[in-house]
């Protein structure tokens, strides 16, 4: 694997074997030492134009447990908010020897700015760009599926089958677009449910069915339920009228929960809004995946850089 | 005086027929077969068209203020490579070609240039700030003789401003160039809002925000009984309502711009900021729309668009890049790709799109009076038949945003004469000094 910019252009088949290398990567976690030798002397640099301390420090758990040496290099408060260029800090990473870049910015498709300027050969790792793709948050979501359904015989299988439904801010939501993509890849079915005003205003290309009724995507029965952070700042740009009529009309409330068939599988990226699009309930609830996700994002983002650094760099 | 005189043989006419072309002491002085003229420098121009030189309507030229994107000298240089003997020059520069000192600056540093007729353009309101008007009676009345009027990069966006702008240029037969572009529906754009920004994550420009002031701007032409001229339509939609507008009689005219005939949406996939421009690249449906309306005159008039940027506002990631492309070096090539090979016009054609109507719209009378006997000595030799790998090579401004470099392109410009000099010969610029001498002995004619 040359980069991972997205999951649109993960095949099937690549997306299963990250998928079991991360099976071999979580094992390896149940050791006393989970430290691996794998990528000892190579230098993973987590480049991040954004915060989000979560996602950095799943990287950054993967990247030494590898032996990878890491280098975090916050753009914030550093010379490239002073108007150092992308292309500036690639070259800085570039003369410092980087092999790999782990990049979050606030703009869709800079991760593939890097990877197609020349500026630098690293391989390209994209931790989220702007409203486009998270790939690794998707990947770390099918496995989490994937487990929860087929246990210790998950290696090899897709999600052909399930029904995933969707629910919140599409429009901004990098995870929701990896997620349609990759889960869709992988023979799920997806259903996105959101106020029209955050479905992007053209969807015709998306594998996906839209919908707006919550109460109606519930009575279907999903196998997954994955609710989407909703900022609330979004009202002021009358996306929705307020918060308690988003809780009301798109959340999952105690009452939804209750609606859901015990083996329903409600997930969640995190960081969670509490009472707005999740009931404290709901979050916590054994249908809840929120802790697996975060355990299984190390796994994953382990995969994803053994893939990336180890072996060939070609295809 | 004694500019060289040049005798073009052998040249085919936009309408087809194959003729001599007599340039002397600024003038067309002679059409027809088997001319001679003593002392005068040959120009075989068999298998070549001799087109009208090219007149754009909307470059921007940065100068003054800009001069690290491009000079009048340099953009003017790109416009002679181009085919192009006059180019209008936005008014967007610093300061903002507000008041008649600013215009007037800048139609002297054309005269200097020598390398094409730089119109000035004036802005609508002060500072383009879409506030208070801009002195446009003083412009007009200035030694630049300022018609065509626009805060292009900005959309006069308040109706009573745009009302008042469109009557007030009424006494002195100007138009008013609307960049159409509601603000508030495009707050943050990126992209042509659809299939495409969806997928990427891009924020959209929506159609509508261009469709719903071209509405409105011809809705109050009409009431006020004024010219409009509408800046680079991007939409089908847009073209509906210009259709629809003209239909009813209302005095508008409009402009596409090459690439906006040719390139599409779906570059932006590769997020090469190249394709980053305003209006966006839109659907392939809305290049063939605006093909068809270019043909059928609903469009009056190809304009580039020109807009030089320095290397590093493009060398970076989407969001942060800046709109615009070069475009002068590569127009002509691109209408005959997006709408010559395609048969949907022919060279008459092109010379109206991209000479007459042009000239006429912006009442420039030097230019635009065609391939006749006295007319002004404006002329492009083109090669139709020529192909070319486009590159940087190709360019002669400052600018090196073209989205066409690694592109093929049909055509060449061979030769550009503007007011009988040469600008361009055997394919290759003129140098400065040579331009410039003669361009200040025809001023002293
Ligand atoms: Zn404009
Ligand atoms: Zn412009």
């Amino acid at each position: 694997m040359r980069h991972l910019l997205s999951t649109r252009d993960l095949g099937r088949e690549g997306a299963i074997r990250l998928l079991d290398v991360a099976e071999d990567m979580a094992d390896t976690q149940q050791r006393e030492v989970k430290k691996l030798p794998t990528l000892r002397g190579k230098t993973v640099v987590n480049l991040f134009f954004e915060d989000s301390t979560r996602t950095r420090i799943s990287f950054e758990a993967a990247a030494k447990r590898l032996s990878a040496d890491v280098i975090n290099f916050s753009a914030k408060g550093s010379s490239v908010s002073k108007g150092e260029s992308l292309k500036d800090t690639a070259q800085t990473l570039q003369a410092m020897g980087a092999d790999a870049v782990v990049i979050r910015h606030p703009a869709s498709g800079a991760p593939q700015t890097l990877a197609t300027s020349g500026w630098i050969d690293a391989g390209i790792l994209n931790a989220g760009d702007g409203t486009h793709e998270h790939p690794t948050q998707a990947l770390l979501d099918a496995f989490t599926i994937r487990k929860r359904v087929h246990g210790d015989a998950s290696r090899g299988r897709g999600l052909d089958g399930l029904s995933v439904t969707i629910v919140g801010d599409i429009l901004h939501s990098r995870v929701a677009r990896s997620n349609v993509w990759l889960l869709t890849t992988l023979g799920a079915t997806v259903t996105l449910v959101a106020p029209p005003t955050l479905v992007p205003v053209d969807t015709r290309l998306w594998p996906v069915t839209v919908g707006y009724d919550l109460d109606e995507a519930i009575t279907a029965g999903p196998d997954v339920v994955m609710m989407l952070r909703i900022q609330a700042e979004r009202m002021h740009d009358a996306f929705f009228p307020n918060t308690r009529e988003y809780a009301r009309r798109w959340g999952l409330g105690d009452g939804r929960l209750a609606r859901l068939e015990p083996t329903t599988i409600v997930m969640h990226p995190g960081p969670m809004n509490r009472g707005l699009e999740i009931s404290a309930a709901a979050a916590d609830s054994p249908m809840s995946t929120v802790r697996e996700q975060v355990t299984n994002g190390v796994s994953v983002r382990m995969a994803a850089l053994y893939l990336l650094l180890s072996g060939d760099r070609e295809n | 005086m004694s500019t060289t005189t040049y005798l073009i043989s052998g040249a085919a006419l936009p309408d087809g027929s194959r003729t001599d072309i007599l340039l002397k002491d600024g003038l067309i002085a002679e059409l027809g077969t088997g001319l001679s003229a003593a002392g005068a420098e040959r120009i075989d121009a068999n298998g070549l068209v001799a087109l009208p030189g090219l007149v754009d309507l909307h470059t921007h030229l940065r100068e003054p203020g800009y001069e690290q994107s491009e000079t009048v000298l340099s953009g003017t240089r790109a416009a002679a490579a181009g085919g192009f003997t006059a180019v209008f020059a936005m008014a967007n520069t610093s300061p903002v070609a507000d008041t008649a000192g600013v215009v007037e600056q800048v139609l002297s540093l054309g005269e200097q240039s020598g390398y094409a007729t730089v119109q000035p353009i004036g802005a609508v309101t002060v500072g383009l700030g879409g506030e208070r008007l801009a002195e446009l009676g003083a412009m007009a009345a200035s030694r630049a003789r300022v018609r065509v009027f626009s805060d292009d990069g900005s959309c006069v966006w308040d109706p009573v401003l745009m009302r008042r702008a469109l009557e007030y240029v009424k006494s002195f037969d100007g138009v008013i160039a609307q960049h159409a572009q509601e603000p508030r529906l495009t707050v943050g754009a990126q992209m042509n809002e659809g299939a495409v920004s969806g997928e990427l994550g891009l924020t959209g420009w929506p159609a509508v925000a261009e469709e719903s002031i071209i509405a409105r701007d011809v809705l109050l032409a009409e009431h006020v009984g004024s010219r409009l001229h509408i800046c680079h339509v991007s939409t089908a939609g847009s073209v509906d309502v210009l259709r629809w507008a003209k239909a009813r009689g209302i005095r508008v005219t409009a402009e596409v711009t090459p690439h906006h005939l040719l390139l599409d949406e779906e570059l932006v996939r590769s997020f090469d900021a190249r394709y980053k421009v305003n209006p966006p690249l839109r659907r392939r449906e809305d290049v063939l729309a605006l093909r068809e309306a270019l043909a059928d005159g609903t469009i009056d008039i190809v304009a580039t668009d020109h807009a030089p940027h320095p290397v590093e506002s493009k060398d970076c990631e989407w969001d942060a890049a800046a709109n615009g492309m070069v475009g002068l070096e590569s127009a002509l090539s691109v209408v005959h790709a997006s709408v010559v090979e395609t048969d949907q016009l022919g060279w008459a054609d092109v010379a109206r799109v991209l000479s007459s109507a042009p000239a006429a719209i912006g009442r420039i009378s030097s230019h635009g009076q065609g391939i006749v006997a006295g007319a002004s000595a404006q002329v492009t030799l083109y090669d139709p038949n020529a192909s070319r790998d486009f590159s940087t090579a190709d360019l002669a401004g400052q600018g090196v945003n073209s989205p066409y470099i690694g592109r093929t392109l049909p055509g060449r410009v061979l030769a550009t004469f503007h007011n009988g000099a040469a600008t361009v010969l055997d394919g290759m610029l003129r140098p400065s000094d040579e331009v410039g001498a003669a361009s200040q002995k025809a001023a002293h004619v």
